[in-house]
């Protein structure tokens, strides 16, 4: 018998002061309430993982997540994964104090990749999550290039070889947004997924376009091991057990 | 119930204190030899690399008085790197020895699955605790009922997040197996009152509590 593949549901929190919000294509962003309350939600749901992304903090140049993560650790026995202006080993030692399991660095990791090196060797590579916002690059077809500052600043990165790089450095697992296809809730970048998977040999979370099961399933399927989703859950477009009895329905595997 | 989570200054001993406070039990988080005698039940959390674990027990000089501890009796409860800490010895970065609590030792995960097709590692899921195939606890096609993991129906999923295996001497000493790339990886084991979980109870939802709670009351009883 051959045997499904196992994927893990996360799901993504965008955070700008106290409020959650959702964007798209990470502009435009609109405010839906406490996120503390979501997390809760999905949790008692039977969602796998959470993600909280400070998504101002890179402007800012520091994360203000402390006291949300706080409060969702104390409330939610899953693993939680927090980014957005973790610029320092202390950054990452101070969100891991309050709670986090991981901590997901774009900029800091782009402006000096050390960091990745040294978060893995302080923490563990499991807690480094190097996350890669990924946008088609115009110069050069079927390539894609790593963006940085929320999607704003261009790095002249290479998608593919950025996170073949991050991977050698320490990290144990890759974030990889679609700048292109987030928000719109029209299907999620399957050549990225496929490019970015078959290049690393680390767990890739997927997220950036997902408004049905099916977007999902077609991720997976390409080789994501573990799928981000945002406007799917918040919107109330579906529950957690829902989405996953029609991903089991899709072929994968989930956790009950 | 009074719990002593041992700091040996390298892991994130957050959230195993919450699931642990919030399931009824008084925490005492330290790293001080002379409060770790006192103990009346342990737990070794960890993540990270295994021979910084073992540094930070050794420059605390923890290593003698967990090994006095556990023969003595006092339970002990050690999660992810905390339990391949309870093994002899690790292949982690150059071979390092371990507290020697339970006969075996830790390797790393294979790159290639049991069908010879690579495989991601870490090893970072959700997946089964099954009932060992064989051994002295293993009663196959039956439950984990008389265990510390007496609470959980075989099948039931806690989080993994690991890139070395635990491998125990004797099947005697394997409580439960997951199952990655088409292989069982050692889940669980246990020797006399020396218990450790590769997965993360404090990260597995209400299965990971229950596991906590059972813990728990087998350090009562």
């Amino acid at each position: 018998m051959e045997s499904k593949k196992k994927v893990r549901l996360i799901a993504r929190l965008d955070v700008k002061g106290e409020n959650l919000v959702k964007g798209i294509q990470l502009e435009g962003l609109r405010k839906l309430g406490d996120p503390h309350e979501f997390a809760c939600r999905y949790y008692q749901q039977g969602i796998d993982e959470l993600l909280y992304i400070d998504i101002v903090a890179s402007l800012y140049g520091r994360n203000n997540l402390s006291e949300i993560v706080r409060r969702t650790c104390s409330d939610v026995f899953i693993p939680v994964t927090v980014g957005g202006g973790l610029r320092s080993v202390e950054d990452v030692r101070h969100i891991l104090s309050m709670g986090a399991d991981k901590a997901a660095i774009n900029t800091a990791a782009i402006k000096d990749p050390t960091l990745i090196t040294q978060v893995a060797e302080s923490f563990g590579s499991q807690c480094m999550v190097l996350s890669i916002q990924a946008k088609k690059s115009r110069e050069r077809a079927g390539c894609w290039e790593a963006y940085y500052d929320n999607g704003r600043q261009h790095s002249g990165l290479d998608v593919v070889e950025w996170a073949k790089k991050g991977v050698e450095l320490g990290a144990g697992e890759i974030l990889l947004t679609s700048v292109d296809c987030e928000g719109l809730q029209r299907g999620m970048d399957l050549d990225l997924i496929r490019a970015v998977t078959s290049a690393v040999n680390v767990p890739v979370i997927c997220g950036g376009g997902a408004g049905k099961a099916a977007d999902l399933i077609a991720a997976a399927e390409a080789g994501a091991s573990a799928l981000a989703a945002a406007s799917i859950f918040h919107y109330n477009k579906t529950d957690v057990p829902r989405l996953k009895a029609e991903l089991r329905a899709g072929g994968l595997e989930v956790r009950a | 119930m009074n719990i002593t989570v041992i700091d040996y200054g390298l892991s994130n001993l957050l959230s195993v204190e919450r699931a642990l406070t919030h399931l009824g039990a008084q925490v005492t988080i330290t790293g001080e030899a002379d409060q770790i005698r006192q103990a009346t039940a342990l737990v070794l959390p960890g993540v990270g690399a295994f021979h910084d674990g073992m540094d930070g027990l050794d420059r605390l000089g923890l290593i003698p008085v967990l090994q006095e501890k556990c023969a003595g009796g006092t339970p002990l409860l050690g999660i992810c790197l905390g339990m391949q800490m309870l093994f002899e010895e690790s292949e982690e970065f150059g071979l390092h020895k371990g507290l020697g609590l339970i006969p075996g030792r830790v390797v790393r995960i294979p790159d290639l699955d049991a069908e010879g097709n690579p495989q991601r590692v870490p090893h970072t899921s959700w997946d089964p605790l099954l009932v060992p195939e064989e051994g002295a606890l293993a009663r196959p096609g039956q439950d984990f009922a008389g265990t510390v993991l007496g609470s959980v129906q075989p099948g039931q999923e806690c989080y993994f997040v690991h890139s070395y295996e635990a491998k125990p001497a004797e099947a005697q000493y394997r409580l439960a197996d997951t199952v990655y790339g088409g292989r069982r990886v050692c889940a669980a084991a246990q020797k006399d009152r020396v218990i450790g979980f590769q997965f993360h109870p404090e990260k597995s939802g209400p299965v990971g509590l229950a596991l906590l709670k059972s813990f728990l009351e087998l350090c009562e009883g």
